[in-house]
């Protein structure tokens, strides 16, 4: 086994399932081959979805569930627990005094001018949001002890109100988890069955809403989860497939079914993850050392800075967002999780006129039904689909590879119903401001990412997937000045692809408040290496041996100020000597960032993180080819140009017919079943040696 | 339209999207960097960019209604001092003149030049609370604005980005806090600069030479769109009145509103003149709030920006304490000035009902707290430490939507976390939850308040520099709905000693600090209520049973 896991390849077959709200993604790879499948999600029972759509690939494959050596598996089917409010019936127990943390929140509303607003509202209710006596201060000092017989009550209520699941969440247990075990130790005793999950478990880190958010959301999906993953490897094991599963996580590893099943939490964004990884690997494919991730589908875009072929880390998130994408509106997760921005526009992102006559686009969706107007399903709402096809960047009869059959007539009539009438633009104008917005919103949420992780976007390349993202690439290019783009192939099921290259990788995050004026080295050193044993545990259990590597950070910040920046720690003891070296290499991100440092500061950590994960195979550049003669177009579009508005003949080229080292120069189509590259004016698109489109820009 | 000219429209749109894009950006370095507490978790900021006239063209979202008018008129007052023609690349001016900027010394305000290929076009404005300017601190303990902080008039802080070394000395040796406040008026220059780079990216862009086309459509079309919501309104004059506990007297606040075609104008004769401490309103704050309240009403959707501020008019008599002179105090004129959002929504009750909510707490409840040397002298049992948190009660019932628990409205403050609080001052907060039967009875009901008992390590001697309002005078429901409950300050003795809601007060050694925030107000028949709404407030222990019996009429 773990010569096979090592090799990652060789001989012995690897199989990705992707559960999506929509679809069931799945991707098989032995050596250089790869088939891919979609199935439709079952969401009563997502294993069956799973099993069908295994089945259907090994299929194509032509392989034999024995064949397979490893599954990943990513779903979302925890945070539709969530969304949904179908987890366990959950229970908090909690310091008395706080035991409206989850309800108070920050005490603040996401939108500033609706008097009508939403706020999400807790997991837990307050009827078992149940408080016990005890308090420990800031450093860990015990100031009232645990009423050991309060939780005792407690189990007896809990018993009698039917809770399934038990979070417990005191003040300061990330300094000392004492009081949270001394509980969790009379639940063990009085109620063995009822799982618990613990604070200074789930999310050891200052700030007791999220804190407690994150542990009460991980006990709340913690059956379900539990629940779907035995009838899943029961599932695979009847069908064959008796080799190990491993799930994909949020801060990108993988993980074994034991740690998945303690902290399921940590699997809430496992398919966006994999869409970054699998972008972090074309990047590497290419020795692309800065890229922007852009995935646009149906719904949503998300992007995504990868720098070194690394997606960036980060321990904030929002799952459940009442106000559709708005910052704040959801329940709060501090959990390891890959930095993205993901804003409401895809293909059916509707458009509208506000009362500024300005058009809108999003975050209001077509759905897949009724779908865009031109699908012919009852939509009347133009949708960002129906403005492309106005623009003539779709060909009615091929859309989808011909599959889906389009009625341009109703997109120009809902363009004109809702946009063009109120704004005095035909069809075609109207078309062109909504993808003109679109376009524009995706690159503002690109800069606003970009700006809160102190990167800049020159030198940049985008690598765009999604049905979406290779239609609306180019522009999004060139709003933020990038000049090159890369489509890579398989872009229907990146996140599926994604997982097969993801490592075996976990991280551990903990509070240790230190100054640099007082720097304990040993404290510092002594707590590293608790979390250093703590990864490498729940690695080798997936490891099999594989060679390991460690990365150590520490979040850092001037006393005082606000945001943290992560900084890199050497994988070691740290020495005196060290100290030094760390607060310069804070000065230099800190300029990075906000270009002049502050005088005078000291500075300060506030917490550490230790990631251990299996080391990824190296991956060979891919091979320059020689220059080869570009295809006949297949026939000729008239397009609207959404720069200059007018309208000329844009040819349109089989991108199956493209041999590797043709080039076709803009403004033009590249088109595929999935999807079409659209290669703008001044832009030209080569085939390169891996299959992707590569469009660079001409400089002006 | 000529399709040309159709191009040139949507482009128009385009660039006002990026516009405000470019000032979120703005506030978002602003909060990033900041060192205040009330600027990085409180979200105490507002961030804008102005034409070179001073009018503003688009404004962050944030977390200060206080500042929407504020800031947009005080670029203005800059002008008038360093007119644009003399200002340099590189250059900051600041301020904290409570008359010029945003209402209290508290705030700071820099304003930044934008150049593109050597020629000025545009200017950056922010403002940012921060967390001690010196003088008495945070409070209304002050006769005049000179008790109250370190003032500072428009001045240069940054000459083409060499530091004013001299204006440095000044801020540093004035504060308590020194480092921090150094530290924020950095972030304030780097957020403006942030933004100004961003414009001139998008003007090169769009290869435009000035934003005032770009101005003339905003205002334009903001200016229509105002008017257009305006004129959905019926048309008339309506009045309405708040109590406030005041200082030394409780103070009215009686307001006129005319709704008229294109504009809309509040006469707040009749208000109560000035206190003699620092609970009185300047104008432009008064502005602010009364502003913020309307257009939450009348025009949520609609971008602040020069134009579609401008239909709502405030007359506000001089002598009256919302139109507070220089040098009257004004340092926590925020306890008064979040009460005008209630009172214009009083207002605006009778023209159109179904669009408005009940009072609610309002003003922040916010603790400023102290202890150390400078309560206890050389009898400190603790480090010294200033530290103010934003907390809030309830929010008034809403037509078909009960009030938030706990929430911030008028103000969009957040707060900080207990364990956050708790590491940069020796305090313990031994309570922070729902404070039961506060909320204010109705078909929909109020928001609950909250109550939070604060104490120091050790149970030793510290001090509240109290600004807390709504005490005698709780959240009045509407259409039938009942009073919130009135908020309490007080200590945690068995007698349940009271304390002023106004000003410097100590809490003795081996005392805590008990506060009790108020509920908002009720809206329509509490027997009219979903009697399951009733049965789950019961169950969730934030109402009794008797409350549900007697004023619900739901047995449990």
């Amino acid at each position: 086994m773990s010569a096979r896991l090592a090799a990652q390849g060789g001989g012995a077959a690897r199989l990705a399932v992707d559960i999506g709200g929509t679809f069931t993604d799945v991707a098989v790879e032995q050596g250089e081959r790869r088939w891919t499948g979609k199935v439709l999600t079952t969401p009563q029972a997502p294993e069956l979805g799973v099993l069908e759509g295994v089945k259907l690939v090994l299929e194509k494959a032509g392989l034999a569930p024995a064949d397979i050596a490893l599954v990943i598996h990513g779903t979302t089917l925890a945070t539709n627990a969530v969304i949904e409010r179908k987890g366990a019936k959950t229970a908090l127990l909690t310091t008395e005094g706080f035991r409206d943390v989850l309800a108070l929140g920050n005490e603040s509303r996401y939108d500033q001018y609706d008097l009508n607003i939403e706020l999400p509202q807790p997991l837990v209710p307050r009827r078992w949001r149940l408080p016990v006596t005890e308090r420990l201060d800031n450093t860990g000092k015990v100031l009232l002890p645990l009423d050991e017989a309060a939780v005792a009550r407690h189990v007896a209520f809990m018993r009698a109100e039917g809770i399934e699941a038990v979070a417990i969440g005191f003040l300061h247990a990330f300094v000392n988890p004492a009081h949270e075990k001394q509980a969790a130790a009379i639940l063990q005793r009085l109620w063995p069955e009822v799982p618990v999950s613990l604070s200074s478990e789930v999310s050891p880190e200052m700030r007791e809403w999220e804190r407690f958010s994150t542990t009460a959301a991980n006990a709340y999906v913690q059956p379900l989860m539990a629940s779907y993953l035995k009838r899943l490897e029961v599932g695979l094991r009847e069908g064959g497939l008796a080799c190990p599963v491993f799930m994909m996580l949020s801060g990108g590893g993988l993980t074994t079914l034991e740690t998945a099943r303690r902290f399921p939490i940590r699997l809430v964004e496992s398919g966006p993850a994999g869409g970054a990884i699998f972008s972090a690997h074309v990047a590497k494919q290419r020795g692309l050392t800065e890229v922007l991730s852009f995935d646009m589908g149906g719904t949503t875009a998300k992007v995504c800075l990868i720098d070194q072929y690394q997606p960036q880390a980060s321990r904030t998130f929002e799952v459940a967002r009442v106000g559709r994408f708005k910052k704040g509106s959801g329940l709060p997760l501090r959990i390891p999780v890959i930095e993205m921005v993901e804003i409401g526009a895809g293909g059916g992102s509707l458009a509208a006129v506000d009362s500024m006559g300005r058009i809108t686009v999003g975050p209001e969706s077509a759905g897949a039904d009724p779908g865009p107007a031109c699908y012919g399903r009852g939509g009347a709402k133009p949708a960002v689909t129906d403005a492309n096809l106005a623009l003539g960047r779709y060909d009615p009869e091929h859309f989808a590879g011909g599959a889906l059959r389009l009625y341009p007539e109703r997109s120009r009539d809902a363009l004109v119903a809702e946009v063009g009438g109120r704004l005095g633009l035909s069809a075609e104008m109207a078309a062109l401001g909504v993808v003109e917005m679109v376009d524009e919103n995706m690159a503002n949420a690109a800069r606003v990412h970009a700006i809160e992780s102190g990167k800049g976007f020159e030198g940049r390349t985008i690598i765009a997937f999604g049905g979406g993202g290779p239609v609306h690439g180019y522009r999004v290019a060139e709003k933020i000045g990038v000049k090159r783009l890369l489509v890579p192939s398989g872009a229907g099921v990146g996140s599926a692809i994604g997982f097969l290259r993801a490592p075996v990788a976990y991280e551990v995050v903990r509070s240790l408040y230190q100054r640099f004026a007082s720097f304990d080295v040993g404290a510092v050193n002594a707590l590293l290496t608790e979390m250093s044993r703590e990864a490498a545990a729940v690695v080798a259990k997936g490891a099999f041996g594989a060679r390991t590597v460690e990365g150590r950070l520490a979040y850092m910040r001037y006393v005082g100020q606000g945001h943290e920046i992560a900084v890199k720690l050497p994988a070691r003891d740290l020495t005196a000597a060290d100290v030094q070296a760390i607060r310069a290499a804070y000065d230099a991100e800190y300029i990075k960032f906000y270009d002049r440092p502050v005088p005078g500061s000291d500075v300060e950590i506030l917490s550490f993180a230790v990631t251990v994960a299996t080391e990824v195979p190296a991956v060979e550049p891919a091979a320059e080819v020689e220059a080869a003669p570009a295809p006949a177009p297949i026939r000729q579009q008239q397009v609207r140009d959404t720069t200059t508005g007018e309208v000329t003949e844009w040819a349109v080229y089989d991108r199956a017919a493209m041999a590797p080292g043709a080039v076709v120069a803009g403004p033009c189509i590249v088109a595929e079943a999935e999807t079409s590259t659209l290669v703008g004016r001044g832009w030209s698109c080569r085939m390169d040696g891996l299959g992707y489109l590569d469009l660079t820009q001409e400089s002006a | 339209m000529k399709e040309t000219g159709a191009l040139a429209t949507i482009q128009r749109q385009i660039q006002w999207n990026r516009l405000i894009a470019v000032v979120e950006e703005q506030a978002q370095t602003m909060i990033r960097t900041a060192f205040s507490t009330t600027v990085r978790e409180a979200g105490d900021l507002s961030a804008g960019i102005f034409d070179l006239q001073g009018r503003m063209l688009a404004q962050a979202v944030t977390g200060t209604p206080g500042h929407v008018n504020s800031m947009a008129e005080s670029v203005g007052h800059f002008l008038a001092k360093f007119p644009a023609a003399g200002m340099q690349p590189g250059d900051h001016y600041i301020t904290n003149d409570p008359w010029l900027g945003t209402g209290h010394l508290h705030d700071l305000t820099v304003v930044t030049p934008a150049f593109r290929r050597g020629k000025i076009v545009g200017l950056f404005a922010n403002t940012a609370h921060i967390i001690d300017i010196g003088g008495l601190g945070m409070g209304p303990e002050g006769r005049s604005v000179f008790e109250e902080g370190l003032y500072i008039p428009i001045v240069k802080c940054f000459d083409r980005n060499v530091p004013n070394e001299t204006f440095f000395d000044f801020i540093r040796a004035g504060s308590r806090t020194p480092v921090e406040l150094e530290g924020d008026i950095y972030s304030l220059c780097a957020c403006n600069d942030a933004g100004a780079k961003r414009l001139v990216e998008m003007l090169d862009e769009f290869d435009m030479d000035s934003i005032d086309p770009l101005a003339e459509y905003i205002f334009e079309s903001s200016l229509r769109a105002t008017i257009e919501e305006i004129r959905k309104l019926p048309r008339g004059t309506f009045r309405a009145q708040i109590r406030s506990d005041g200082y030394e007297a409780p103070v009215t606040l009686n307001a006129a509103m005319t709704i008229e075609e294109e504009r809309i104008v509040v006469d707040y004769a009749g208000t109560s003149g000035l206190s003699t401490r620092g609970i009185n309103v300047p104008p432009a704050y008064c502005r602010a709030y009364s502003c913020f309240g309307i257009k939450c009403v009348v025009a949520p959707e609609i971008p602040n920006n020069w134009a579609s501020l401008s239909p709502f008019q405030m007359e506000i008599p001089e002598g009256c304490i919302l139109n507070a002179p220089w040098p009257y105090p004004v340092s926590v004129r925020h306890v008064v000035g979040q009460l005008l959002p209630d009172l214009m929504m009083g207002c605006l009750h009778q023209a159109v009902p179904g669009r408005v909510n009940a009072e609610g707490a309002s003003a922040l409840w916010n603790p400023p707290l102290r202890g150390g040397s400078q309560v206890s002298g050389q009898a400190a049992e603790v480090e010294d430490f200033e530290i103010i948190t934003f907390n809030s009660g309830g929010t008034g019932a809403r037509p078909e939507k009960d009030g938030l628990d706990g929430i911030a409205f008028p103000s969009g403050v957040r707060t900080m976390p207990v364990e956050a609080t708790e590491n940069v001052a020796p305090v313990i907060f031994w309570k922070k939850e729902l404070r039961p039967d506060s909320a204010g009875a109705g078909k929909t009901r109020g928001g609950f308040g909250q109550v939070m008992e604060i104490g120091t390590k050790g149970e030793a001697e510290f001090a509240v520099n109290a600004i807390f309002d709504r005490v005698a005078n709780p959240p009045k429901g509407r259409d039938g709905g009942g009073e919130g409950a009135a908020g309490w300050v007080g200590l945690n003795d068995a007698n349940g000693t009271p304390l002023r809601t106004k000003g410097f007060q100590i809490v003795p050694k081996g005392r805590r600090l008990l506060l009790k925030l108020p509920g908002g107000g009720g809206m329509g028949d509490p027997k009219a209520r979903d009697p399951e709404l009733v049965r789950r407030d019961v169950v969730d222990g934030l109402i009794t049973r008797a409350a549900a019996k007697e004023i619900y009429g739901v047995e449990v």
